[in-house]
């Protein structure tokens, strides 16, 4: 089948989309965009974070036919340009990225945390972030770089 | 394979009835994973999401509150905690925001798993599924009724769930679920419970602890006998009460040793579990006075 969607503002078309398929496998193996991550395809890394028509998604359970219309926003969408977004520039910082699999995931649902809460509470972090694994950093640098983050937006 | 994206409810039903090899998906965080991993290869996949009938809530005028099958967990957290509470609080505990956002009670329903973690609070309420074909119109099937056998339902294969009715909440409510850590976790056992002060009553049911979600029957029938004298006089819980309450509901399941947890330990957390909510709901129930 064909779709169409909105994809970090960009009108995206692909053919001969299977009508099984994930929006992750879309955005990676046919729109040419590798940033969310394919780790555990069944909603429970997190590495595949996007916006949905505002809201943070696992990709791999959202079926290609349900992203039609819809407005999709990657961790390629994040930085403006060059510039990378204060979220982002703080992971880097803080130390918070080691192999880098759980980053894009974490970025944008840091990104969608502190656009809802500009201070959140350490609690409020962690609950933020119950859906995002990480296997290599123990989370204390990437617990450093959301308030960092946050300090940088204010 | 096919994808289907009706529009509307009757469109819904129109094409759940033409297609008998289809499966729903609504926020396909239990579909997809079975795709993903190509357990399961449907003919078609019926796209619910955009049905906007069933992403709406309402209440009627006798307190009833239709809760559309397509309403997400967060949804339910954010604007139902007062009308129902103990399904707010569950709702709270599944998976992780990202799963909570795209999951919803009627695919909770649709899976039919023992351990979902919507069933026990709709349970002890005492709500009804709403369900349609376009052949025979609407039925509600109480959710008593609803659960036949491990991830299996009263749904028949031309059906769909329209909504959930529940009573709004006349007093307090509580669920609570054991695992091994707070976010991302299947029940390793789960109990929820009503208040029901106008009617004398307390519901009480369990999950993942039998083939299917169970009310504890014995345990309401007892909590309500000793609670008789208690629920206009608003006075403490009698000694004894909560912990006897707990054994009942413990008696009343039907576990198994698996992975998650063995049949003995599955007992005991109830038995912990329903004695802790119901001091805290008579406790909650005693302050509002
Ligand atoms: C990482 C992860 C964590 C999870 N954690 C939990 C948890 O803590 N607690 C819990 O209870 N569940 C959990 N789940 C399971 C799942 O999220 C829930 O069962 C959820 O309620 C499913 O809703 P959905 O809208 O995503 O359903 P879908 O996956 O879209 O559908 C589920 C089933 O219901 C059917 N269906 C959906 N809507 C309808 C309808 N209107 N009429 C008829 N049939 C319908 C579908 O055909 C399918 O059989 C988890 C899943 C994942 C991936
Ligand atoms: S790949 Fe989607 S949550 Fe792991
Ligand atoms: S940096 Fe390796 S998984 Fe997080």
């Amino acid at each position: 089948m064909r779709v169409h969607l909105t994809v970090n503002g960009e009108r995206r078309q692909a053919d001969d989309v299977w009508e099984g398929e994930s929006l992750l496998y879309l955005l990676r193996e046919r729109l040419g965009l590798p940033g969310s991550k394919n780790a555990c395809e069944q909603g429970e890394c997190g590495s595949c974070s996007v916006y949905l028509d505002g809201e943070v998604v696992c990709a791999c359970l959202v079926a290609a036919g349900q992203a039609v219309g819809r407005e999709v926003v990657t961790v390629e969408g994040l930085a403006d340009g060059a510039d990378l977004h204060p979220v982002q520039q703080a992971f880097l910082d803080a130390g918070a990225v080691q192999c880098g699999f759980c980053t894009p995931g974490l970025l944008v649902t840091v990104h969608d945390l502190l656009a809802r809460d500009a201070a959140p509470e350490d609690a409020e972090i962690r609950e933020a972030l119950a859906g995002n694994l990480c296997r290599c950093t123990g989370y204390e640098k990437i617990l450093d770089a959301v308030r960092d983050a946050a300090g940088r937006l204010a | 394979m096919e994808f289907l994206a009706p529009g509307s409810w009757p469109d819904a039903l129109a094409a759940r009835a033409e297609n008998p090899g289809a499966v729903p998906i609504a926020g396909g965080t239990d579909v997809m994973v079975d795709l993903n991993f190509d357990r399961h290869r449907p003919d078609a996949l019926i796209d619910l999401t955009r049905v906007g009938e069933l992403r709406e809530w309402s209440v009627a005028e006798d307190g009833t509150v239709r809760l559309g099958a397509g309403v997400s967990f967060a949804r339910v957290m954010s604007e139902l905690s007062a009308l129902a509470p103990g399904l707010a609080m569950a709702s709270r505990t599944v998976g992780s925001p990202q799963i909570r956002v795209r999951g919803t009670v009627g695919g909770n329903l649709g899976s039919a798993s023992p351990a979902g973690d919507a069933h026990p609070v709709l349970l002890a309420v005492g709500a009804a599924v709403e369900v349609e074909s376009a052949a025979r119109g609407p039925r509600a099937i109480p959710v008593s009724e609803f659960f036949t056998g491990v991830k299996t339902s009263a749904l028949e294969p031309d059906e769909l769930i329209s909504a959930v009715l529940l009573p709004a909440a006349t007093g307090p409510q509580q669920f609570a679920k054991v695992g091994t850590r707070n976010a991302m976790v299947i029940a390793v056992t789960s109990f929820g419970l009503a208040l029901h002060p106008e009617q004398g009553r307390v519901g009480a049911a369990i999950g993942s602890a039998a083939p299917t979600p169970l009310s504890a029957v014995d345990a309401q029938d007892y909590a309500a006998g000793e609670l008789v004298d208690l629920w206009s006089s608003r006075g403490e819980l009698p000694g004894g009460v909560a912990a006897r309450f707990g054994e009942l509901v413990a008696a009343a399941a039907r576990p198994i040793d698996d992975v998650r947890g063995t049949a003995a330990y599955r007992r005991h957390a109830l038995s912990v579990l329903a004695r802790r909510t119901l001091t805290w709901a008579w406790d909650e129930y005693r302050r509002a006075a």
